[in-house]
């Protein structure tokens, strides 16, 4: 099975993507963090100007069959969230990297991005 | 611990441990396989539940006198719904007990859950010498694959391989007969709630049968959402001797007791009938998001607990998050106001009566 893992984004180990855009820095799940969960049926995210850290949860995926935690892959101040994910939580299966987002994040320290995992470092780590 | 092996190599499906198995638990998504078997046909690999033969001049009164429904009842071709219940009353396991069709060899089979074969084989065996019955006992659950075929085309599907006339088979009726070629039995049973049928052939040719079903093959995930559904039970969770000790009459299958035959728990049952239950297993459909899983606290709208889940799930076919639970019942029934609490969050839910499906 071939996961997809595009190339603009930086990786944590527990499946979570960074994608800078447009001053903020997007975040969401893996595409083999959805294929393990399964069909995501809910979506807990955090408030707009919530901070985060890095490493901290701050969301909850949950599928049929399971309950997961989000983490922050880098700290920052939350400046957007994808609302269209409460009625379409499945879009975190059909469209991880995109339509399937999760936050926005002003980040506190650019260099954090640096210390994730490269798209190649990440494919190493799911194969 | 090595876990058993399924017959077929199921290539491609993610796998998880379910009694000491290692089953499919999903081939592609659970709400596709779900929604197949709702709307078309889906076909299962339930070779890890357990198949034991019972024969001989006493089989009948054996089984008789280890399950709760009236064994005497059946005909040749027929089963029926039954648990099995310890001196208390308390369930050990739920079984379907088939009277296997008179040109079979065996008189009867039933049919316990995952992991249970052991145990079973072993309680049947030892009341049977302290009873001094004569009946032939025989674990076969690695002789017999199973593979369930269910769903609205799951007739018109199975029809096209099997020389078994499935018209002639009623719910809860059982035929033998080829299906592809493989001598086979064909039961018109199931834990959908979905016209359908399971199949026990033999382990080795299970690769054959399955191929003949040309359909979404399904894994143990959608059996799960499919089965809460109907608020069938699930052995080992709704209800479980150490860790869920139940009676049938809490688990809502008072049905399948009948206390005008002689069983292990029929006198504290038969208590317990005139007396009533002080709780039951019970529905509740959640209006918030959210999704209900084993364990989680059931409590009233001021916060006083009067539960826990046994099963949960978000339903694919109703789009919202069902579970069961034992309740008091004074909750039961009627639609009454009550939370499941999850990761702290009280959300918002009313009782019911399964199925959980109009």
């Amino acid at each position: 099975m071939s996961f997809e893992i595009p190339d603009d984004c930086r990786y944590s180990e527990s499946h979570e993507w960074a994608r800078r855009q447009n001053g903020t820095v997007r975040v969401g799940i893996t595409d083999f963090a959805q294929d393990e969960l399964g069909d995501v049926v809910f979506v807990e995210l955090p408030d707009e100007g919530d901070a985060i850290d890095a490493g901290e949860d701050f969301g909850v995926i949950e599928s049929i069959k399971a309950v997961s935690d989000i983490y922050a892959p880098v700290s920052g101040t939350v400046t957007a969230v994808n609302d269209t994910l409460v009625d379409d939580p499945e879009l975190v299966n059909e469209s991880p990297f995109d339509d399937g987002w999760m936050v926005e994040l002003e980040l506190a320290d650019e260099s954090e991005l640096d210390d994730l995992l490269s798209p190649t470092e990440y494919r190493e780590q799911i194969e | 611990m090595t876990l058993r092996q399924p017959p077929l190599d199921h290539a491609g499906a993610k796998t998880t441990d379910f009694g000491g198995w290692e089953m499919p638990v999903e081939f592609d998504s659970i709400r596709t396989e779900h929604s197949a078997v709702r709307e078309s046909v889906g076909k299962f690999d339930v070779s890890h539940m357990g198949e034991i033969t019972v024969s001989g001049p006493d089989a009948q009164a054996l089984l008789q006198r280890l399950t709760t429904n009236d064994v005497a009842a059946l005909d040749p071709g027929e089963a029926q719904y039954a648990a099995i219940t310890d001196e208390d009353g308390i369930m050990l396991d739920d079984t379907v007990v088939y009277r296997l069709p008179e040109e079979h060899d065996e008189q009867f089979l039933f049919i316990p859950n995952a992991g249970h074969d052991d145990q079973m084989y072993d309680r049947w065996v030892s009341r049977r010498d302290e009873w001094g019955l004569e009946a032939t006992v025989t674990n076969r659950t690695d002789e017999y694959a199973m593979i369930a075929v269910q769903g609205p085309d799951a007739p018109a599907l199975l029809g096209e391989v099997t020389e078994v006339t499935l018209g002639d088979l009623s719910r809860f009726d059982i035929a033998a007969g080829s299906v592809s070629g493989v001598d086979s039995l064909v039961a018109r049973t199931g834990y959908t709630g979905e016209s359908g049928f399971e199949l026990l052939c033999p382990w080795d040719e299970a690769g054959t049968v399955w191929d003949a079903l040309d359909c979404q093959a399904c894994g143990l995930g959608a059996r799960d959402t499919l089965r809460l559904e109907m608020g069938f039970l699930l052995s080992g969770q709704d209800f479980d001797p150490e860790e869920e000790p139940r009676n049938p009459f809490e688990a809502g299958i008072g049905f399948a007791v009948k206390l005008d035959t002689e069983f292990v728990g029929r006198d504290t049952l038969e208590g317990i009938d005139v007396e009533g239950s002080e709780e039951k297993l019970t529905g509740i459909v959640l209006q918030e998001r959210g999704v209900p899983r084993h364990g989680y606290a059931v409590t009233t709208p001021a916060g006083d607990e009067i539960g826990t889940v046994t099963s949960g799930t978000m339903s694919p076919t109703r789009g919202d998050p069902i579970a069961l639970a034992y309740l008091p019942v004074e909750y039961v029934g009627e639609e009454q106001s009550v939370r499941v609490v999850i990761r702290g969050e009280p959300k918002n839910g009313r009782t019911t009566t399964p199925p959980f499906l109009a």
